[in-house]
């Protein structure tokens, strides 16, 4: 029987266990002996010129081995950091520390090293930077109007860059609609904020070379972001990938603070190493979403969506990283699972006063699921029909071959109404309808809301040249262990099990006797890292392939070995050993065969595209209506990603997703005063989901396979976390739309829920 | 400087330590014990949770000088000479309680004290119980499906000490475990 598909424990586990996994901080290596720390003073002003900086007490301070700014960085030539993509404005730099202006708070302006890491803190307060206060853009309908200034005043806008044309919208898109809705919703910025901070450890070798370990998503990406900041070629740059405790999309490439740690251990030739705090993390990493969405749907009396509009604004932060690019996947998925005749969207990315924007769990995608769903709430409202008759109404019908979007998606395949019907059934959608009147009809205080959401989302897009692709190693020894090097880079997945998996059910070998190496660019040198849940289909097809072209190469051998022909060979996953057809006493296992050469395959695995999974989330709240206090009781999820090769650990995928995006419905939310000063700057402010405010997940099978890859195997790492935002948040809507409420922006605090409760009036008792 | 003696993991240690080193960084880096991580300043996340005595803290807001005279248990001192992890850890393990694994071992700390406390939690009383330790990647659901399975299996083993459960010998566990006044403790 195949191991695929079955409920295999990590392998990762003993060790996360019991001494702990390994990451960036925790790394001991001799090439470390004798490292200094890196401490950074960052900006505790918005937005302000830097008249001096006097770093003369701070080079006095105990332990303290050197203080830089930005002035020497750039008498090294160190140039600063490039917008991320070519479209963006480029007159938007950052340099690594700040030069003359800061541009929000917890830029880095200095850096301090120091012997001890205790010593770091008490020096970064010796530095004194006197700042000339300009006007801070927080919102972002403020940096689009450019009336409260301007971040960078030689680019003459604070615009970063637009997606569509705005200016060919068609006036008559919604002609003929009977019942047309609009509103303007915030999908707010939330953090992304992985267990595991950011931190380097970097030392330059006589050779000439750069050794640095970098928690990362993408060992390779990372290299080649640091390489062009440093001013070096990629191959003096090497990154080696220690255990990473989370991402979720922000530990893609390389930051500012991560290239300056690199170059002080350059300027003082010692190994240097940089931790931050939960506090620097929190204004210092990128954070995510962050987009205003004005929405606009249209259709007939019966339920039937004829034209959608959406118009986006994108919150890109102070430095163009990947916020601004984020609309571009929103437009893309703009529709989502629907048929909606005439659609169109476009968007504008701008600059603030803020930390930068980048991806987070969905990155693009989250966004234009809560702006379609909501939508499709809003005029399911106004037209009196109920949220799942619309859906029901308005999904594609089921689709095998590719179904191109007016966007240019290329969906691969979907059965949409199935994951819907099955949803409503596991979460009894009419008795959940039955006990909401009834507590209408009651008037109770605890009123109960049941929220929709139908999504589909796009994994496994890019790669090197061409089409999505991926590479993947394995070699056998001639101990019978076998070896898997991956272009992907786990940091919480479980690749190193369920690599193993995909070898051991080609190969035969235990999985306890194969390792799994990735982020090391010695050892791997490229890939495209772990993202936009792109690993198993793309990654795991390479390694699945790898392995049988292994068996291909093994397959010859063993016929030179056995003197048989290779068409008469049968290779038994049992024994792991080739036997001649008709005569199992003759055989040869595969250890035996990389004896005297070695026995291994590098293969690139390229999918015809991107893949679509999809799925609903039935989502019950219950509100107190006094209060506005939301209550998340259940949440019924269909996310339907393909064949699965390890249920428990795709289970959990799912859970962390839905946990993460029900939590910015009702809960998360960075927030900055007008001044751009950030009010959520600790997890003492910041509310981190815990486990008290989530229930148990109710979560339904359903697979339909793709045929992109041979797993069948769609990603889902991001579809929790897109399907379950929409639905937490319709949930409270709905929980209060007798009383006349439309819309409640997320995330649905109680303040913002008793608002809207208030406001209504009770417009719409019955 | 100043001179602490405390037992950490079944040994004893005596150490000249600055007045202001946390108790997290003195098991780390002095010691060498890195499974403890820490995860924030403001003792919101619990990925710093251990046993200070019989009950969990979270050591980057206790000085390691508040912890001399005490026993200190950390997620390496769960497991068995043999390498046989506590029923604890195991059903971290079995019921994929884990993925980034940044805050597991905080949480399996926090996991251990709660079923000392109350060996049969609810589902609630063990969200209850959790409320100080984040996590990021799992949702809470297979953490808590753990806890309880670790409940299970502990009553099923036929009433187990306390010592069974906190994976310390009984002398170590007959430590006097003396109030640290403000010190983290969990919720």
């Amino acid at each position: 029987m195949s191991i695929l598909g079955t409920r295999v424990l990590r392998t990762e586990d003993p060790g996360f266990l019991s001494t702990g996994a390994v990451y960036t901080e925790d790394v001991q290596d001799e090439r470390l002996a004798g490292a200094c720390y890196v401490h950074f003073v960052r900006s505790t002003v918005a937005h302000a010129k830097i008249n001096s900086i006097d770093t003369s007490a701070a080079k006095d301070g105990e332990g303290v081995v050197a203080v830089y700014t930005a002035a020497d960085l750039a008498a090294d030539g160190v140039k600063p950091l490039k917008p991320m993509a070519p479209n963006m404005n480029q007159a938007m730099l950052q340099t690594l520390l700040a030069s003359d202006t800061v541009r929000f708070v917890g830029e880095p302006v200095a850096a301090v090293v120091t012997e001890e890491m205790y010593q770091g803190e008490d020096a970064i307060e010796l530095v004194d930077i006197d700042y000339d206060f300009l006007p801070a853009v927080v919102d972002m309908n403020d940096a689009l109007s450019g009336e409260r200034g301007l971040l960078f005043p030689e680019s003459g806008t604070n615009v970063v860059c637009t997606f569509g044309d705005a200016s060919a919208a068609d006036p008559d898109l919604f002609e003929g609609c009977e019942v047309v809705a609009s509103e303007v919703i915030q999908n707010r910025r939330v953090a992304p904020a992985p267990m595991e901070s950011r931190s380097a450890a970097a030392v330059w070798g006589e050779d000439g070379r750069l050794t640095a370990w970098i928690p990362n998503q993408g060992a390779q990406g990372t290299q080649g972001a640091l390489a062009a900041a440093l001013g070096v070629t990629p191959d003096l740059v090497r990154i080696i990938t220690p255990d990473v405790g989370g991402a979720f999309g922000a530990k893609f490439g390389v930051d500012a603070e991560q290239v300056a740690t690199c170059w002080i251990a350059k300027q003082l030739g010692r190994p240097a190493r940089w931790s931050e705090t939960r506090m620097e993390n929190l204004v210092g990493m990128t954070h995510g979403r962050a987009q205003q969405h004005k929405i606009t749907i249209g259709g007939s009396r019966d339920g039937t969506v004829l034209a959608y509009r959406l118009e986006i604004l994108q919150d890109s932060g102070a430095y163009p990283k990947f916020g601004p690019f984020l609309p571009s996947l929103t437009i893309l998925m703009a529709p989502g699972p629907y048929r909606i005749p005439r659609a169109e969207a476009w968007a504008t990315s701008v600059a603030t006063n803020t930390t930068p924007v980048g991806a987070y769990r969905g990155a693009g995608r989250p966004e234009a699921a809560a702006a379609i769903d909501r939508a499709i709430d809003l005029f399911a409202d106004a037209a009196g029909v109920d949220p799942a008759e619309v859906r029901r109404k308005n999904l594609l019908p089921k689709f095998t071959e590719p179904h191109t979007t007016a966007f240019g998606a290329k969906y691969d395949s979907g059965d949409y109404v199935t994951a819907l019907e099955k949803a409503l059934e596991a979460a009894d959608y009419e008795g959940l309808l039955a006990e909401q009147a009834k507590r209408r009809a009651n008037g109770d205080t605890l009123q109960l809301g049941i929220g929709l959401s139908s999504y589909v989302e796009i994994t496994g897009p890019g790669g090197e040249a061409g089409g999505p692709n991926e590479n993947g190693t394995v070699e056998v020894h001639p101990d019978g262990t076998a070896t898997v090097l991956t272009g992907t880079s786990p940091h919480g997945q479980g690749h190193q099990t369920v690599w193993a998996m995909l070898v051991s059910d080609e190969l035969g070998i235990p999985i306890d006797k194969i390792t799994v190496k990735w982020g090391d660019t010695d050892l791997v040198p490229k890939g495209g890292g772990t993202g936009g849940s792109r690993s198993l289909q793309l990654g795991g097809a390479a390694v699945q392939q790898a392995s049988r072209e292994l068996l291909d190469v093994a397959r010859e051998r063993a016929a030179e070995t056995l003197e048989a022909s290779p068409g008469d060979l049968v290779f038994d996953t049992e024994t792991s050993a080739f036997s001649v057809k008709g005569d199992p006493d003759i055989s040869v296992p595969l250890s035996s065969l990389a004896q005297t050469e070695r026995l291994f395959v590098r293969s690139v695995f390229t999918a015809p595209g991107p893949t679509f999974p999809f799925g609903t989330h039935v989502a019950v709240v219950e509100v107190d209506t006094e209060t506005g206090k939301v209550f998340f009781r259940r949440i019924v999820t269909v996310d339907d990603a393909g064949t699965v090769i390890n249920p428990l650990l795709a289970e959990g995928q799912r859970h962390g997703g839905i946990a993460q995006g029900a939590a910015q419905a009702f809960l998360e939310e960075v927030v900055y005063d007008e001044d751009g000063n950030p009010l959520t700057a600790t997890f003492a402010d910041y509310p981190f989901l815990s486990a008290t405010e989530v229930p148990s997940f109710e979560l339904v099978e359903m697979e339909t396979p793709t045929s992109y890859n041979p797993l069948g195997a769609k990603g889902i790492g991001e579809a929790g976390s897109i399907g379950s935002t929409p639905a937490v948040q319709n949930a409270v809507i709905d929980a209060v739309s007798h009383l006349g409420v439309t819309h409640i922006d997320m995330p649905t605090s109680p303040q913002r829920v008793w608002r809207a409760i208030n406001a209504a009036n009770g417009s719409k008792e019955a | 400087m100043t001179e602490i003696k405390l037992t950490v993991n079944g040994t004893a240690r005596s150490d000249e330590v600055e007045p202001r080193l946390l108790l997290i960084h003195y098991l780390r880096e002095t010691l060498g014990l890195r499974a403890a991580n820490v995860g924030c300043d403001t003792t919101s996340c619990g990925a710093c949770t251990v046993l200070l005595g019989e009950e969990s803290v979270k050591s980057c807001t206790v000085l390691a000088v508040q912890a001399s005279g005490r026993s200190v248990t950390t997620a390496e001192g769960l497991v068995a000479e043999d390498g046989t992890m506590s029923v604890v850890q195991e059903a971290f393990r079995e019921n994929h309680g884990l993925q980034c694994g940044f805050c597991t071992p905080g949480m399996v700390m926090a996991s251990t004290s709660l079923l000392a406390e109350n060996p049969h939690p609810t589902e609630q009383e063990v969200r209850e119980g959790l409320e100080g330790n984040f996590c990021r990647c799992t949702g809470y659901h297979n953490i808590v499906r753990a806890v309880l399975a670790a409940a299970d299996k502990l009553s099923a083993d036929s009433s187990p000490s306390e010592a069974e459960i906190l994976g310390v010998d009984e002398a170590e566990a007959a430590l006097p475990s003396a109030g640290v006044p403000g010190a983290g403790v969990t919720a």
